[in-house]
Parts: structure tokens; sequence; C-alpha cells
């Protein structure tokens, strides 16, 4: 009977599908995890008042959101100083998150259970989100306007929204000033002090020459002081107001509103109102930039980074895969050496990305970039222009360490297509490259995507060699914008994986960070999953050509 | 047959029944010729001294056992043996007089003047218009209408015109095995070759859409030297003018279809021919 079964073949089918169940739950649990933990963060919890009352100490007001909760021994906490009275095993602990790091000194409080009491949940409680020092937790007292009281007590709310309103346009100005006008500004005159600069080298800064730089700088100087003018008055306008707050310890705090980001009163919100700032805090968390050491805001010059270096890498490692392919597999005299060179090409794929990190950082950015550097950026110099880290070098080490993929992916289409195709092309008189080209490598275009596919999925997911030659965390500027030549191959750039590793290992504030870990790998996976998605789509339509041949 | 115009299945079943007219190989012009041609794979022979004259326009069929070399002699018509690696040849083919193995011959512009059917329908995968329009665009054929005309000629030349004028821009992957075979033949037509190499053309093929190429064969005689091979002795019979009986990459017999059917020359041929052996 049980012979039977086995010779059947089902417990190797039944085996079969057990791995494969695993591997799926693993995967969507994964996913599923990332997905909590990332999403939760960014809704508005209500937040918590209560006593809490540390034995032989005075009750204190503690008042904050609370993030998590778990279950710890007795004895643990007794060997932690504790001393509590109570015959259950395990007791619960609280995390919870008072903010008011400027005052308090941290963001984040551990909490006992038994020595909590009073808890309740008050409906003006305020939570700010601020520019520095994290979020406020409180009472809103009192608005200021240059330093004088105007509103107190319960009418301060609405004339907060109102006033916060105005200084955020205002912040929005600002903002535009300083990156927009002023930043094209800078660029301008940096432009002109290199040319200056590369004149002088060429022996070409004749007094004519110089003057018309000097009328071109004075000009933009001109420009800039009336923006500075105007910035000026800004920042007066913006500084107006400040408002006044107690927090959980009775203290007193002045709060300029122009640190402030945001608002609100979540126990007093709606299930809809919290869903409405649930999805604007997402919203700024993937196209805003990151403040406070990249634990707040958002990411977005981390997506715009991976999105542009995958996009730059498909471009170079393609068509470079697939002349080697195609040389490879069509003109190469197959034997002892193609086969040798198969085999490194194979083996090229299994070496550890660290080390095409070490080699593009030696090759691409001191040695090619130094020379590039030498030829046509002298005037920067010592300044390097491309003889450092930026997002040209990274896509093209990512791109030698994905190329065998396309060169493997490509061979084998090339393979597959039927030497009749080819013997037909060649019996109408084509010579062997017209063959190639309008015959089998328009038929071997699935197979190239295929190739592109896996070099996306392994590139965008690629960490440890961009730390060499590119990433940085925080990069000023996108490497794409409005100053000519706009695409900016020599900037540094931000890369959602790296940013992972930062926010998570390399932040000040750990727990604050945590959750955007979760945050940006759910993101890094989206926008993997995204960039497969649009070659898969390519390579479906291309595919749809070419149905039936196989038969 | 109860049909009045002597169409069945689209098919002029009188055409092919026709009766041959007597033919005399010594009243011909002669278009290919080889002269005592071996070829080696390697080390082994495949064809021993091979000689042969194939008249000008008209139908001259290989026939032949499975391994005897009939495919290999066609191929070497138009250098398609160039391919196979190992392959090496000896001994002289001229094609109008011309040596087509000689070393300044353009191999591209020679499978131009010779052109190739093969055993499976092989249409490349682009629409109708596109595949007989491939060998134009090989030779740098701009003008549309130039195009146009001679899509049209070639496809009316491989009797499919009707059947696909009203899809012309379809892929041509969704034509049926017969449909794809005389697409196939109006590709090499429709840059006008001077011979026409068949490769077992209807091996594939279900017995309407053979009969259908035969007819076409017949057509195409008149403007075309063709060479076809055929594991069918009845179509041999029913096509060509010429045949030539080939066994172990030997010539054996070579003459006008009548007298090889009906009293060839040598004991093997008659075996053959009468399924003694193949």
């Amino acid at each position: 009977m049980m012979r039977d079964w086995f010779k059947s073949g089902s417990p190797w089918i039944w085996l079969n599908a057990a791995a494969v169940s695993a591997s799926l739950i693993i995967v969507i649990g994964l996913l599923l995890l990332i997905a909590v933990r990332g999403l939760g963060h960014f809704w508005p919890a209500d937040v918590i008042q209560a006593q809490y009352t540390l034995p032989g100490n005075p009750a204190v007001k503690v008042i904050g959101q609370q993030i998590e909760t778990e279950s710890v021994t007795l004895e643990d906490l007794r060997s932690a100083g504790f001393t509590i009275e109570t015959d259950k095993k395990l007791i619960d602990r609280h995390l919870l998150k008072t903010g008011n790091r400027d005052v308090l000194g941290s963001d984040f409080r551990w909490l006992v259970e038994p020595y909590l009491s009073d808890k309740f949940w008050p409906q003006d409680i305020v939570v700010m989100e601020r520019r520095e020092w994290g979020n406020f937790y409180g009472y809103l007292k009192a608005i200021k306007e240059n330093g004088k009281v105007v509103v107190e007590g319960t009418q301060s709310w609405p004339e907060l929204e109102q006033r916060l309103d105005r200084t955020l346009d205002i912040f929005d100005q600002i903002r535009d000033i300083e990156k927009g006008a002023i930043g094209d500004i800078n660029y301008a005159i940096e432009d002109l002090r290199l040319e200056q600069r590369r004149l002088e080298l060429e022996g070409d800064d004749t007094p004519e020459n110089l003057k018309v730089l000097a009328i071109e700088r004075r000009q933009l100087e001109k420009k800039y002081e009336l923006l500075q003018k105007e910035l000026g008055e800004l920042y007066r306008k913006i500084n107006r107001d400040s408002l006044t707050a107690e927090i959980m310890n009775g203290q007193t705090v002045d709060i300029p509103l122009a640190k402030i980001v945001r608002a609100y009163k979540p126990n007093e919100l709606s299930l809809f109102g919290k869903l409405g700032l649930y999805f604007a805090r997402l919203w700024e968390f993937v196209s805003d930039e990151p403040r406070e050491a990249n634990t707040e805001g958002g990411i977005f010059p981390a997506i715009f980074g991976t999105v542009m270096m995958v996009l730059i890498m498909s471009m170079m490692v393609t068509p470079f895969g697939v002349i080697a392919a195609v040389y490879l597999r069509e003109y190469a005299k197959q034997g002892a050496l193609t086969r040798t060179i198969r085999i490194a090409v194979n083996n090229l794929a299994g070496v550890p990305s660290i080390v095409y990190g070490v080699f593009g950082l030696g090759f691409f950015v001191y040695f090619l970039g130094g020379n590039i550097d030498q030829l046509f950026y002298p005037e920067a110099l010592p300044a390097p222009t491309f003889g450092t880290p930026g997002i040209l070098w990274s896509s093209l080490t990512l791109a030698i360490l994905t190329v065998p993929v396309v060169i493997v992916a490509t061979e084998e289409g090339l393979s597959r297509i039927p030497r009749s195709i080819r013997e037909g092309s060649l019996a109408l008189g084509a010579t062997k490259a017209e063959t190639l080209w309008r015959t089998v490598i328009p038929m071997a275009t699935p197979a190239m995507m295929t190739g592109m596919i896996l070099a996306i999925a392994r590139a965008a997911g690629e960490v440890a060699p961009l730390m060499l030659v590119g990433v940085v965390k925080l990069a000023p500027s996108l490497p794409l914008d409005g100053n000519a030549p706009f695409l900016h191959l020599d900037r540094k750039f931000m890369h959602l994986g790296f940013h992972i590793y930062d926010v998570g290992f390399q932040s000040p504030n750990v727990e604050a960070a945590r959750p955007l870990v979760y945050a940006t790998a759910l993101l890094l996976v989206v926008v993997i999953v995204i960039l497969n998605l649009a070659a898969i789509y390519i390579r479906n339509r291309l595919r749809e050509q070419y149905k039936g041949l196989e038969s | 047959m109860s049909s009045n115009s002597g169409l069945t299945h689209g098919v002029n079943l009188d055409a092919l029944d026709r009766k041959q007219d007597v033919m005399n190989i010594n009243d011909e012009t002669i278009c290919l010729e080889t002269k005592s041609l071996k070829l080696f794979y390697g080390d082994k022979q495949a064809l021993q001294d091979i000689s042969i004259s194939l008249p000008e326009k008209r139908v001259s069929a290989f026939i032949g056992p499975s391994g005897c070399g009939k495919s290999t002699l066609l191929r070497c018509f138009n250098r398609m043996n160039d391919l196979v690696d190992n392959c090496r040849i000896e001994g002289e083919i001229t094609l109008d007089g011309g040596n087509i193995y000689d070393k300044n011959i353009d191999v591209a512009n020679l499978r131009r003047r010779v052109g190739m059917v093969f055993q499976k329908p092989n249409p490349f995968p682009k629409s109708i218009y596109e595949n007989v329009a491939y060998g134009l665009r090989l030779q740098g054929v701009k003008n549309r209408r130039l195009i146009d005309e001679q899509v049209e000629k070639s496809l009316h030349g491989a009797a499919l015109w009707d059947e696909v004028k009203d899809r012309l821009h379809d892929s041509a992957l969704g034509l049926s095995g017969g449909q794809q075979q005389r697409l196939v033949i109006a590709r090499a037509i429709a840059i006008e070759p001077e011979v026409l190499l068949l490769d077992e053309p209807a091996s594939a093929l279900d017995p309407i859409s053979t009969l259908k190429i035969e007819e076409l064969i017949h057509e195409l005689k008149d403007n075309y030297t063709i060479v076809i091979v055929t594991h069918n002795m009845q179509q041999a019979a029913r096509v060509s003018d010429y045949t030539a009986f080939m066994y172990m990459g030997e010539l054996i017999e070579f003459g006008d279809t009548d007298t090889i059917f009906t009293n060839p020359g040598k004991k093997q041929t008659e075996d053959y021919i009468t399924g003694r052996y193949g």
C-alpha cells in the first residue's frame, strides 16, 4: 500500500507543493510585516494621558502616543530594579512616544503597566510635527504675535490653524526662492567662475573677455541682492507668530510657527479626518525631502535617485550585453576560447558586489573620472567634477555587475531562433548581418527584455557597491533639474537601499527611525515591482508579435 | 466529376493530369550544370562525382531514398552548404556558364538569382506583406508603389492573392501550412530569381495543399528553372519534365521523366520506382 503510494510519485508532488507553499508564505508574510509596520507609522494614533507612579517617587503626568506593547517576565523587571508585588508571571510594558525632545531629552519612554493609573484621552491635546526637535505633545495655551499674546484659551486653536496656513504658505515661498531662484543664480555664478578660470588657463583672459564676464556677474549679483531683500522680508513675516504651550511636566514652551509643519488634535478627529491626515502624511513621505537627519519628512530624492540610476544602468547594460551576446553566439568561432569566455561571463555574475564597488571606485572614479577632469574640466580643479563618486559611475558599476545576466539571456534567445528562419533570410540574398539585423535580433528582443528585467531586479536592490561609487546620505540636489545641461551625471544621489541602512543603523534616534525603515523597505519593493512590471509589459507586447512561431 | 469547371478544392486536376510532351535533353538550353562534384562533411563523402545538366525553364526532380544526398546536392546550387561547418566541395557548378564557387562570386547575389523554398514553411514573424517585400527591401527598393506592385504580382504568381488580399498586414504566422508554403514561394519569386530550388516543398502539407503547390509549380515553369527534391514519386512523375535518381550519394540516372518512370535504364532505378527498396 505504502509502496504503491511511493511508486505513484505523489510524495514528490506533495513535497514540491510544501516547498512552494513555504516559499510563498514566507514572501507574503515578509511583505505583510513590512507593509503593516511601515504603513502603520503614518496613522495619527490617539494620544494618551496618565499618571505614572514609581515606588518612592511622586506621581508624574505622562502624555504621548502608545507605539507598542510587549510582555516581559517578572524576573526580568525585578532584576532591572523594579519592585512589583503581583502574582502575575508576565507584565505588560508600553513604549510611549512622548516627543518634546528639546525639553525631555528623548522622544520615547518605556512605562510598566502596574505603575500606570488614571489613563484617559483628553480631547484638546495637540500634536505638532516640527522642523526640529521632533514632535510636540501637550496643550495649546496662547498665540503670540511679535512676542505679544493675541489670543488665549479655547480660541487659540482656530487661530493657530489659520496662522499656520499663512506661515506654511510663506515657508513655501521661501523654499522656492532659496532652492529655485537663488540656486539657479549660484549655479550661474559658479559657471562664470569656471568660465573665467578656463579663459585664464587657455590664456584668453583678455580685458574684453573678462569684462563681459564681469558684467554678467554684476547682473547676477544684482538679482541676488534683490532676492535676498525679498527673502529678508519673508523671514521677517514668517517669524511674526509664535505659540505658547504646556507639555506633560507642566513646563511651558514657546514655539515659533515657522518651525511647525503640521498641527492636529488626534483625539478629536473623526475617522475621516484621521484618514485624510493619514494620506497627507503618506504623500509627504513619498513626495517630500527628508528632515532631521532623514528620520522625518519624505524620501522623494531617494526614490528619484534609485529609479534614475536603474534607468541609466539599463540604457547602458542592454546594448552592451546584446552586442557581446550577438558576437559570442553569431560571429565568434565556437571553440575553447569562446567556451572560456562564456565561463568567465557566468562567473562574473557570482563575484561579490562589493568587489565591483572597489573596481568602480578605482577604475571609473579615479582613473576614468580623473582623466576626464584633466581633459575636459581643468578649470574646476582641484575640485573634481567626474573624478568623484556620482550617479554615472554608479550606473556603470552596476551595468558591469549585471551585464552577464543580459549576455546569458540574449544568447539563450538567439539560440532559440529556428535555423529555418535564418536560412529563409539567407536564401533571399541577405547577408549574415542583414539576417541578424532584420530577422534574428528582432525575434530575440523578448529574450533581451528578459535579460534587462533580471538586470533591473538585481541592480535596484544592490547597495554595497553604490556606497563606494556615488550614494550619499543626503544629496543637496537631484541629478535632474532645470539648469543646463539638465542631466547632471556627475552628481551624487540618494538611494532607497542605502537610505534603509542609513536610517536604520546610522540614526541617533533609533526608535523614531524604525518604522521608517519598514516604510522605506516597502517603497523599495514597490519601486522594483513597478520597474519590473513596466519591463514585463513591454516584453509581453513584443512576444505577442512572435506568437505562434514556437510551434 | 460533377463540377463543370474541372476544379476540385480550387485545384485544376486536368492541368495536373496533362500528357507529358516528349522531351529530349539535347534540345534544351542548359541552365545549371555540375561537373564531377564531390562534397565532404568532414571525412565523410556525401556526394560522389556528380555531373548533371539541368535545362532552363523546365522542372527537374531529384528522387531517391532518404540520405541519398539529393537535398545536399540541391543546397549546393545556392551555396546553402556554406553554412555547414566542415563542409567541403570539389568540382564545379556553373550557372549560365559561370562557376558559382568562384572566389569572386558574391554569395548574397548568387542567392538572389537562385531562390529556395524549404521543406517546412518558414515565414518570418512579420506581416504577409512584409514577408513578400523582404527580398526587395534587402535590395534597397524604397519606392512604395513598386513594392506594392511586386507584392501583388508575386502573391498572384503563388496563387495566394485571393486568399490574403484583405489581410496583407496580418501576421504571416496566422496562415495555414499550405498558405504559408505558398507565401514562402511568393517571397522567393518576388525578387525574380532565375532558378527556384524546392526542397520537398509539399512534404509537410495536406493533400489539397500539396495539389495546389504542384499546380503552382506547373505554372511557374514558364518563367523559372525549377529543381525539386521529393520523396513522393507520383509527385515527381506529375510535376517534372526531367528526373534524376540518386542513390548513396551517386547520380544513378538522369533523363526525361517519362523515360525514367516507364523505361528506366538502370536496374537500381527500376527497383526503386517499383518499390522494391527505398
